[in-house]
């Protein structure tokens, strides 16, 4: 499995990480790296093995649906780059 | 009088006990030599007024005669770990200038202990890196020399800044984290020790997150006795890590009693790996007869899919970080990018996440985001997901067939220089790990003890893996094969 240009660019956008188009043929090339290592993994027989959930087997522990927390919103906003008027501001999102 | 920098945990709690030193001086003693270390570049942040306050109240209680172990102890934190009012930017641009509202429960129970924090330590951007060489703040270097040559040498990583700081004498021990390593490999760079504890044994709350199911804090100190003191203050259940385990924390140093008698020490072939340097073959056989020595049953045993760690971890961990760094966007904490005219929302995440994250954390983020992509998430993720089963299952097998521990080289080779690895591909950096990631993705116990020097007269570590949960036998294990192995060479001050 070789990754191109085109998909690297595509991979890119689904990470939102910005990738200047003269960069992106190192960056396939890295990938192909990185895959080409993990394709070892092909050679192993995982017939009937079931996929690790967690490495320790333990219940969840349950606890009673009470807010325990809250009313800080001081707190959450101070180290926003833009908070305004007790919101975080972002960007126009909707026309 | 004596260099109090050189103490141990337990000698300096002993003198702090006995009223020899207060920890105000200790505290000034290790503010002044960490000053005097910027050539190390260990401390990312330093806080001298936080440490004084407390190694004042530290003092108090001490006097009053019932204060734990680490009561007014000066140590380092990890900058990954999350400290209250203190910049906390595990080293990378994308958290420049936060400081949490909160604390970690690890740095937070070592407060409530009295531990006097003396600032935040260099490490890899995210903790992702094996030689310190990621940070933001630049490399952290390792104390330790080839002989006379001045080459500046990696002091490992991911918590590089923790093990230079601790084998350079600016702390008494640091707190560190291991996702793959990265406790041991600097550890064992360094000639110092480091134990990750079994997964679930130290919360992981308010530690920034990197690939969950494998993160966990423990200790970096200057010997076993030590680790074993500060590793039972970092563990202990707190319900804010639903991963988190619900178990008693044991008097670890209590358990070093050094006799390792009729215990059953695994030796596995698939760690003697092709083209391993003759001094780590022998450092490792040396190791092997000393637990002999010292009354251990000697098992040769078999870990077949140990060659699979590594590219399954590589899908795993990138993976996990996709998802956890996921939340760096911009809008609630640390770096935003400056919009041009017309950028929309989706402008403002891509131009902060590509200038905030390093390049290597840029890789792993887009490899997680392809092998958890449509189409391949079955192919990459799960793939190696049913492989960590098998490497789990490995271990289960032997420790079903009596054995206690598992000895192995920590590392493939000494500290190397830094910038030597830098045109090399990224794999031969990952490879660094190769001995200690297996651990990480079985969830055991793990811990690297200083046992030799190489031609050069660099440290080497060997690695003791447990059975999960047993890090109190794990730790006397450690301790025998640390008193077989006398190490006390100590890097020529060059700072």
């Amino acid at each position: 499995m070789s990754i191109d240009e085109s998909t690297a660019a595509k991979v890119a956008k689904l990470a939102r990480i910005k990738v200047e188009e003269d960069a992106l043929p190192a960056l396939a090339q890295e990938f192909n790296a990185v895959l080409g290592f993990i394709e070892q993994l092909n050679e192993v027989d995982v017939e009937g093995v079931e996929p690790m959930v967690s490495v320790t087997p333990m219940r969840l522990k349950r606890r009673e649906d009470v807010v325990n927390d809250g009313d800080q919103q001081e707190k959450v906003l101070s180290n926003a780059p833009d908070a305004r008027e007790g919101f975080f501001t972002v960007p126009k999102v909707v026309d | 009088m004596t260099d109090l920098t050189k103490l141990t945990l337990a000698g300096a709690r002993d003198k702090l006990r006995s009223g020899d030193v207060s920890s105000v001086e200790l505290t000034e003693t290790f503010l002044t030599a960490i000053d005097k270390a910027d050539a190390l570049n260990a401390f990312a942040h330093k806080t001298p007024e936080l440490a004084l306050e407390r190694a004042k109240a530290a003092d108090v209680r001490i006097k009053q005669g019932d204060a734990p172990d680490m009561c007014g102890l000066p140590i380092g934190i990890k900058d990954l770990f999350c400290t209250k009012g203190v910049p906390s930017q595990a080293a990378s641009r994308i958290l420049e200038g936060f400081k949490p509202e909160y604390e970690s429960t690890v740095s937070q129970k070592l407060e409530d202990a009295g531990a006097v924090m003396l600032g935040k330590l260099n490490m890899d951007e995210f903790a992702m890196g094996s030689s310190n060489e990621t940070s933001v703040y630049g490399n952290a270097v390792n104390p330790w020399r080839r002989g006379n040559d001045d080459a500046q040498l990696t002091p490992g990583g991911s918590s590089g800044g923790s093990a230079s700081a601790v084998a350079a004498d600016l702390c008494l021990a640091a707190t560190g984290t291991d996702t793959g390593g990265s406790i041991r490999q600097p550890a064992a760079f360094t000639g110092i020790t480091g134990i990750k504890p079994t997964y679930g044994r130290c919360s992981r709350w308010g530690v920034v997150a990197f690939a969950s199911s494998l993160d966990q804090a423990g200790p970096m100190a200057k010997d076993v006795r030590d680790a074993a003191i500060m590793l039972e203050a970092m563990c202990g259940h707190d319900a804010k890590d639903s991963t988190s385990v619900d178990l008693a924390v044991p008097n670890f140093e209590a358990m070093l009693t050094g006799d390792i008698r009729g215990k059953k020490i695994g030796i596995p072939a698939e760690y003697r790996m092709d083209g391993m340097p003759a001094e780590i073959e022998k450092l490792w056989a040396d190791g092997t007869e000393m637990l002999k020595a010292a009354g251990a049953e000697i098992v040769d045993i078999s870990l077949p899919h140990t060659k699979y760690a590594l590219p399954a971890y590589y899908v795993i961990a990138p993976a996990e970080a996709s998802s956890n760094l996921a939340r760096y966007d911009g809008v609630r904490y640390g770096h935003r990018a400056t919009l041009g005219a017309g950028d929309g929302i989706t402008e403002m995440y891509e131009k902060t996440r590509a200038e905030g994250f390093g390049h290597e954390v840029q890789r792993r983020v887009m490899v997680g985001t392809y092998v958890l992509s449509a189409g391949f998430y079955d192919a990459y993720y799960n793939r190696a997901r049913r492989v960590r089963t098998l490497i789990k299952q490995d271990f289960e097998t032997v420790f079903a067939q009596g054995i206690d521990a598992i000895l192995t080289p920590a590392t493939p080779s000494a500290a190397f220089g830094l910038g030597e690895m830098t045109d090399a591909d990224p794999i031969q950096m990952y490879l660094n790990d190769v001995f200690t990631v297996t651990v990480n993705l079985a969830g055991l116990p793990g811990i690297s003890v200083p046992t030799g020097l190489d031609s050069q007269g660099l440290p080497l570590g060997l690695q003791l893996i447990g059975r999960p949960w047993e890090e109190g036998d794990l730790l006397n294990t450690a301790y025998a094969l640390e008193e077989a192995a006398g190490f006390v060479a100590k890097p020529a001050q060059w700072w």
